[in-house]
């Protein structure tokens, strides 16, 4: 057992006696989700310091034509986690860069421990004891994890020589104290995602901070990974660091934080206590507006079969059987979705179907055509469209115009095409046809799509894919990174091709996203289907621990995985978890 | 704009900074232009000289007489094509260092069809000549295309090797099969039929500066207004999303490659049959196809821009010589001046961070956030 989840690991339960939600009493449950820990049962060491141990006092930040920060003022007290929640382009960000001393403010003032605090680099804030863990990670993969935390400030020996030894006693020493399971002698670049965060994070530690800023701490994670870093963040805490975690998701919000301050258009529109505010409350404030959490789906009977998979086996980039065996159809008027823990074959089974990527034996047919293989202008023209789950690396050409972007998949056909010919003017008026109609915020159709915000950008994609009007639509963990505005903007749209007798894929990490969207949910695992029901059957515990790898009946099949034991939750086999041992 | 609420501001705002961004792109060729000639100038008076008389006969050397302008066009036309050539194969995303082997396999291929057919009327024996050499260009382009689409190869190391392949074929080509009688190693001069027209008598301009501007705008035309640049351009600036949206990405880096040879074969084929009507062997590179990267980088891979940057570097090529006859000031300096261009167009970074010192916290922030900045 890791020991990073001491705490928790009373926890892990059996399926068969309730899920495995949190065990402390009288813990109010947030709503569902990856979260399965729900909200601390105990106060925070002193919530109300009298001194706070950092405040920010009317920070104006302020950019050509936009304001990014206006006038904030935080304060963050020892041993609480503050929730800084706000869509994207809300300033979050930006005002973290100011407290890290990765950009000067217009105006404003920064306190650390009651003492006016000058800030001008990254090196005076590690020096107040103020870290800060990224979103994107800056880390040396073909470092060790022990020499990418001491880099900078290395133990050496006399006459400079690097002490590695004592680099790595350090980090053990450091990793078992927070809780925070790594192996020091391991290369960045084989280690997972989670592990490498928690990296990120003792590279802080290791530099003395009292206070860790985390960047959208949990937009990489998988939900176990989720879940060990809300148990590290509250050891964390426990242990009297403060922790400011930037972010846009309500649910972990609730389920971690002591304190929330939501901004909005560079302004902060509210502080609360978590335990006194609701999701719908923060939603409403983060967006201005009352947002629809929950989405309304009228039921509806699946018509004829659309796509039909039988039986197919694909490979991943390196060679290795990444789908293997998955047979399956998609109707008409449905939503299938594939649940599934990323990693287990979805990424291969989407290129797959699009034809991006060779499938290996098997068979996939389109309303009955044989479409094996085929390339993705064949797919597209049989009325495939795909919104791809990397927007910026597949689904758009950042250099390029949103005009240009529209007809990536029609531009050699009329009205954009006249033989060699390509028409701006019919390009421009089709691009700003659907700028309109899918509320794409920008102000004009020539903007470089790499310049809109994430959400916007997958507006455009959204509105390319659904104006080829598409029988199938393959989505593919279409709100990843998304804001709670978009996300609703995108959900509606999804379940209004379905409403419209459209096939739908959809391909999602967000089990919530599948349980809300799905008429018919499967889950993927170690590239097969491991489990097949319909939406409103599915419980999300059962889900969660098929993902996880676990048999659904007790006792049943069994053979290939029959050294696990049926009691297994999900907590105790996380990639990190299994790769590598816990430091004693 | 100061009554308007934030988040008109905000989305207000990419317009502005793409403006920036434009006025930028070509702010940075200007200034590292005028910092070279102030290099230039400083490097002169180090010299014992005075960077007045030596930037005057270089103007003089230049555009003196109408004798000196005609060879300066004459400079600037092999210039043009080269610089679109490997300007072309950038927008898909590709190097070509090859237009110098593109370039000798246009001559040899043009100078071929210049002596070996005969009796056709200018009209059809011109072109056709001309053709074959931009065919022999395209061909050595698309060579290492077609290894880059199909075995991943680079088309860097292929180019370079390709190079070395032509100038040793050239070699091979002119003192054997294709050589004329007598000591030389040339080839027999080309049919007058053959030769473009020279249309400023007594000078040497020739009818290859009218196809430089017109390729100029025929490869304008091609990547900006067709669906073949269209597909280029999109393949050159993220393949994987091309491949999603339909496009046959290894076509495209094939035919890219086979164009931007094409160019650098065109500018092999003008300078025989206009300026040497033969093939002389070279005993090393020449140079206008190494020449062509630093004019596209110059002009920042646009069409018009390696224009401007042709007639650029033609110019100081051609008034070097006469500044070094004239004032006595060694052509070097113009040297220095040409590698500063290339050196500070291609850290451009520095002047960016003059230009904008709070770039960096603007890129942090729409790195991080995704918002209305710049940031990929």
């Amino acid at each position: 057992m890791l020991s990073g989840r001491k705490g928790e690991s009373a926890g892990v339960v059996c399926p068969c006696n309730g899920g495995f939600d949190n065990q402390v009493p009288g813990a109010a449950r947030p709503s569902g989700g990856a979260w399965h820990l729900s909200r601390r049962g105990y106060v925070a060491l002193q919530p109300h310091d009298k001194t706070p141990l950092v405040e920010m006092r009317g920070i104006t930040v302020t950019f050509p034509g936009v304001v990014a920060n206006d006038d904030i003022s935080i304060e963050v007290h020892p041993g609480e986690i503050l929730a800084l929640l706000g869509e994207n382009g809300a300033g979050k960000t930006t005002l973290m860069n100011v407290l890290y001393g990765l950009y000067k403010p217009d105006k404003g003032e920064i306190y650390v421990r009651g003492k006016l605090a000058e800030i001008e680099n990254p090196n005076d804030a590690i020096r107040l004891g103020i870290g800060m863990v990224h979103q994107h990670f800056m880390l040396i993969p073909p470092f060790t994890v022990a020499e990418n935390i001491v880099l900078g400030t290395e133990p050496v020996r006399t006459a400079g020589v690097l002490d590695m030894a004592k680099a790595v006693r350090d980090v053990k020493e450091l990793s078992a104290r927070y809780g925070l399971a790594v192996d020091p002698t391991a290369r960045i670049e084989s280690i997972s995602v989670g592990m490498q965060q928690r990296v990120e994070i003792l590279k802080a530690l290791y530099r003395g901070a009292e206070m860790l800023i985390l960047d959208e701490p949990t937009a990489v994670l998988t939900p176990q990974e989720v879940e060990e870093l809300a148990a590290i963040m509250r050891n964390l805490v426990g242990q009297g660091k403060s922790i400011i975690f930037i972010t846009h998701k309500l649910k972990e919000v609730m389920a971690v934080s002591d304190r929330v301050i939501t901004l909005r258009r560079g302004r902060v529109v509210g502080t609360v206590p978590t335990r006194e505010t609701t999701p719908e409350d923060l939603a409403r404030m983060m967006v201005g507006r009352d947002v629809v959490l929950s989405v309304e789906k009228r039921s509806r009977e699946a018509e004829d079969v659309v796509l039909r998979v039988e039986d197919i086996h694909v490979r991943s980039a390196r060679g290795l059987p990444a789908v293997r065996g998955v047979s399956f159809d998609v109707r008409a008027g449905e939503i299938v979705g594939i649940a599934g823990i990323e990693g287990n074959g979805q990424t291969e089974l989407v290129e797959a179907l699009t034809g991006l990527r060779k499938v290996v034996s098997g068979r996939i047919s389109m309303e009955g055509r044989d479409v094996t293989n085929r390339q993705p202008r064949t797919l597209i023209e049989q009325g495939i469209a795909h919104i791809p789950e990397d927007r910026q690396h597949r689904g758009l050409i950042l250099n390029f115009s949103i005009a240009e972007n529209v007809i990536l998949e029609r531009y050699y056909k009329p009205p954009f095409a006249r033989g060699l010919n390509l028409d701006s003017r019919e390009v421009r008026a089709y691009a700003r046809k659907l700028i309109a109609e899918f509320d794409v915020r920008t102000p004009d159709e020539n903007v470089r799509v790499g310049s809109l915000s994430g959400g916007n950008q997958q507006k455009v994609i959204v509105a390319r894919e659904l104006s080829l009007e598409p029988r199938l639509l393959i989505a593919s963990q279409p709100t990843r990174g998304l804001d709670v505005g978009a996300i609703e903007f995108v959900h509606r749209r999804l379940i209004a091709q379905r409403d419209r007798g459209k096939a739908i894929l959809l391909v999602s990490l967000e089990l919530d996203e599948i349980m809300s969207l799905a008429d018919r949910i499967l889950v993927l695992y170690e590239g097969r289907i491991v489990g097949d029901m319909k939406a409103d059957e599915a419980t999300e515990e059962e889900i969660g621990f098929l993902m996880a790898g676990g048999h659904r009946k007790p006792g049943g099949s069994g053979g290939e995985r029959g050294e696990r034991d049926e009691c297994v939750g999900p907590e105790q086999e996380s990639t990190a978890g299994a790769q590598h041992p816990a430091p004693a | 704009m100061s009554v308007s609420g934030p988040s008109k501001r905000a989305r207000l705002a990419p317009s502005i900074r793409l403006q920036r961004e434009q006025v930028t792109e070509l702010l940075i060729p200007v200034l590292a232009v005028v910092f070279a000639l102030v290099l230039g100038a400083v490097l002169v008076v180090l010299a014992g000289k005075s960077p007045v008389d030596a930037y005057t006969a270089l103007a003089r050397g230049a555009f003196g007489s109408l004798g000196n302008f005609a060879e300066t066009l004459i400079n600037i036309t092999p210039l043009v094509f080269t610089g679109l050539s490997v300007a072309f194969s950038f927008r898909c995303g590709l190097f070509n260092i090859g237009a110098e082997g593109q370039l000798i396999m246009g001559q040899i291929a043009s100078a071929w069809a210049g002596f070996a057919i005969t009796g056709l009327p200018p009209i059809i024996h011109m072109p056709l000549a001309l053709l074959v050499g931009i065919s022999a260009g395209a061909l050595w382009g698309a060579v290492p295309g077609y290894l880059k689409a199909r075995l991943g190869v680079h088309e860097v190391i292929n180019t370079i090797m390709m190079n070395y392949i032509a100038l040793y074929l050239s070699h091979y080509l002119v003192i054997g099969p294709l050589k004329a009688p007598g000591p030389i190693p040339m080839t027999p001069a080309i049919a007058p039929a053959a030769r473009l027209w020279r249309f400023l008598p007594p000078t040497r301009l020739h009818l290859g500066v009218v196809l430089a501007v017109l390729a100029v705008w025929l490869v304008y035309y091609l990547l900006f207004k067709t669906t073949l640049g269209y597909e280029i351009r999109a393949v050159g600036q993220n393949a994987n999303a091309a491949r999603y949206g339909g496009i046959n990405v290894p076509r495209n880096i094939v035919l890219a490659m086979a164009i931007s040879g094409g160019l650098a074969g065109a500018a092999g084929a003008v300078q025989v049959l206009g300026l040497q009507h033969k093939f002389l062997d070279i005993f090393s590179f020449i140079g206008y196809g190494f020449d062509g990267i630093a004019v596209a980088l110059l002009g920042r891979n646009h069409p018009l821009g390696v224009l401007v940057a042709a007639c650029l570097f033609g110019t100081l090529a051609r008034g070097a010589i006469l500044m070094q006859s004239i004032a006595r000031i060694p052509k070097e300096i113009i040297g220095i001046v040409q590698a500063t261009i290339v050196l500070v167009v291609a850290a451009d970074e520095i002047i960016r961070r003059f230009m904008r010192p709070r770039r960096r916290a603007a890129r942090a922030t729409s790195e991080a956030e995704g918002g209305v900045g710049h940031g990929e």
